[in-house]
């Protein structure tokens, strides 16, 4: 068995079983918490609408932080838009889906991904050089803040380097690239990652709790 | 010992021309990427040469590299520089057998030993002597014996480089490669199935011409021919690109000529020089014809995921494991949410 056939066989299943059962097991471990008991009135009626106001207006920046957080936010929104096009436009991508999906859907061209891809890793260093030169930042940061960093660039450095090439052969950077993916999949459940399918689920429940208290959300 | 013709001799008798001569010596240089100033040497090397004597030892193969030889197109020069050589032994090609056919092998290895040439196609069996044998001497025998007096040997075809389909899972007859076994001498692989019939002669050429074998790759195939992959080179690389891919074998895509990297095309991690060499004079190659690469110059290719499996589609298990990691993690879930209950319970009956 060579490189390849390892990364594509063994380590990606091996990755897919602690990918599914990690994050199964975050998600029931939360929801299956007891609520804690809130013996207040409700000053509006918290429910699914408030959970879904607060999902959408906490994608924006409140005004009076508009100007603050300008610089980051747009870095973090490069970096997540190119990382979803990479991941899911990517036509070679959509195969692998396809694969255990079943269906496909339309991508881009491998110029426009390459461009989104460098864009999602310049953003992602722009942001790790802030958070090593912002004190505060700097002081808050631990090693998943990092680790979660690499685990997170490195597939899209290495998909890169696929079309690059750069003397390497293909079939090794592609083992090494599906490699990576390994690793992030296998971290993805367990670190600040976890934000990837908690995200909606913690937002939407700070909806429903400031909705009842009476928070302007 | 009779002296033997040189190469030039056999060619002029052949009736070959000058023209023709130093066109594939050319050729032979520009794809050995050696600089135009080597052709008059390829050439003087060639016209002097005297016949190399070349035994061809056939294992557990389907003799598909010989036809690829044999077959390949009308006369060409390759195929009388070929001529050029002294086969001196080759099952399907001589008119001996059985004992005369060994006499001729002893023969053979009596009068060049140290300079003769061993090629082979077919993987060797190791499973049981009696999978395969030839004159009651069971492959692995043969050639040990007769590679002991070899200059070098050719792995001729994926079988004998890598084991090839014989050596596919089960692999029931504990198929090797000649490299597997060959440790104390030049083994040069010309994988495929079968190989080009120019990479085939050009590597004989080099040898010919120099005296020395080709530079090889990782896996001893020659760099001149396995140094770049199919996709490289491929003429629907720019629809690769653009992300045009043909999804099935009749669609609009498959008739525009786009890529067949969806149809599980293995170009991009195939060593080899179809894209450039081409097949039948120049003519095509399966791709131009539009069927997928196989990936049949590399190794494990018969295993190696689904011919029609796109190289990106990971190699799952079924469903049922996946389903079972899903159920561990709701188990697991609920374990936490339970001892989460009992922390919860326990601060708010403490305070």
């Amino acid at each position: 068995m060579d490189l390849l056939e390892f990364a594509k066989g063994p380590a990606l299943q091996v990755a897919a079983y602690i990918l599914v059962a990690g994050s199964i097991w975050r998600l029931v471990g939360i929801l299956l918490l007891k609520e804690k008991p809130d013996f207040s009135e409700p000053r509006q009626s918290g429910g699914l609408l408030a959970a879904l106001k607060v999902i959408y207006t906490r994608s924006f920046t409140a005004s009076p932080f508009k100007r603050a957080t300008l610089y980051p936010k747009m870095m973090a929104y490069v970096m997540h838009l190119g990382l979803f096009a990479v991941v899911f436009l990517f036509v070679p991508h959509i195969m692998f889906f396809e694969g255990f999906l079943g269906f496909e859907w339309p991508g881009l061209p491998n110029s426009v991904i390459f461009f989104l891809g460098v864009a999602a890793v310049v953003s992602g260093i722009a942001l790790l050089v802030r958070r090593i030169t912002n004190p505060v930042l700097r002081l808050i940061s631990n090693f998943d803040d990092y680790f979660s960093w690499f685990v997170t660039l490195f597939p899209i450095v290495t998909g890169l380097l696929i079309s690059v090439r750069m003397g390497f052969r293909y079939e090794t950077l592609l083992a090494i690239h599906i490699l990576s993916v390994a690793l992030l999949m296998i971290w993805l459940p367990f670190g600040k990652l976890g934000h990837t399918f908690l995200v909606f689920v913690t937002r939407g429940t700070t909806g429903m709790v400031f909705e009842r208290r009476g928070a302007k959300t | 010992m009779k002296k033997r013709p040189t190469v030039g001799e056999i060619l002029q008798a052949k009736g070959v021309s000058r023209r023709g001569f130093l066109k594939y010596c050319a050729t032979t240089a520009s794809i050995l990427a050696l600089p135009p100033s080597m052709i008059p040497r390829i050439a003087e090397a060639i016209e002097n040469a005297r016949r190399t004597s070349v035994i061809w030892l056939s294992f557990q193969e389907c003799t598909g590299c010989t036809e690829s030889l044999t077959r390949s197109a009308s006369p060409t020069v390759e195929g009388l520089i070929f001529d050029a050589i002294s086969l001196d032994y080759h099952h399907t090609l001589q008119a001996a057998a059985g004992e005369q056919a060994e006499a001729a092998r002893h023969a053979a290895m009596q009068e060049n030993d140290g300079n003769y040439l061993v090629l082979v196609d077919g993987s060797i069996p190791l499973g049981n002597p009696g999978f395969s044998t030839i004159a009651g001497i069971s492959n692995v025998d043969m050639l040990k014996e007769t590679v002991a007096g070899a200059a070098a040997v050719v792995a001729i075809g994926s079988c004998a480089a890598f084991g090839g389909i014989p050596g596919a899972d089960p692999n029931p007859t504990g198929a090797v490669s000649v490299m597997d076994l060959v440790t104390d001498k030049p083994v040069i692989n010309v994988p495929g199935c079968p190989p080009i019939p120019m990479v085939m002669t050009a590597v004989l050429t080099q040898f010919l011409t120099f005296g020395e074998l080709p530079e090889l790759d990782a896996l001893s195939r020659p760099l001149a021919f396995y140094g770049q992959t199919i996709h490289d080179r491929c003429y629907r690389r720019p629809f690769y690109e653009q992300g045009k891919f043909a999804k099935t074998f009749d669609d609009e895509g498959a008739k525009a000529g786009w890529c067949l990297y969806k149809l599980g095309c293995k170009g991009p991690t195939t060593y080899n020089a179809c894209a450039t060499t081409k097949w039948n004079n120049g003519t095509s190659f399966p791709i131009e014809a539009g069927h997928p690469c196989l990936g049949c110059s590399e190794p494990n290719f018969w295993d190696d995921g689904g011919f029609y499996e796109p190289l990106s589609t990971g190699h799952f298990d079924s469903g049922e494991k996946l389903a079972g990691a899903a159920a561990a993690g709701v188990a697991l879930g609920a374990v936490a949410a339970a001892a989460g209950r009992r922390r919860q319970a326990k601060f708010m009956k403490e305070g």
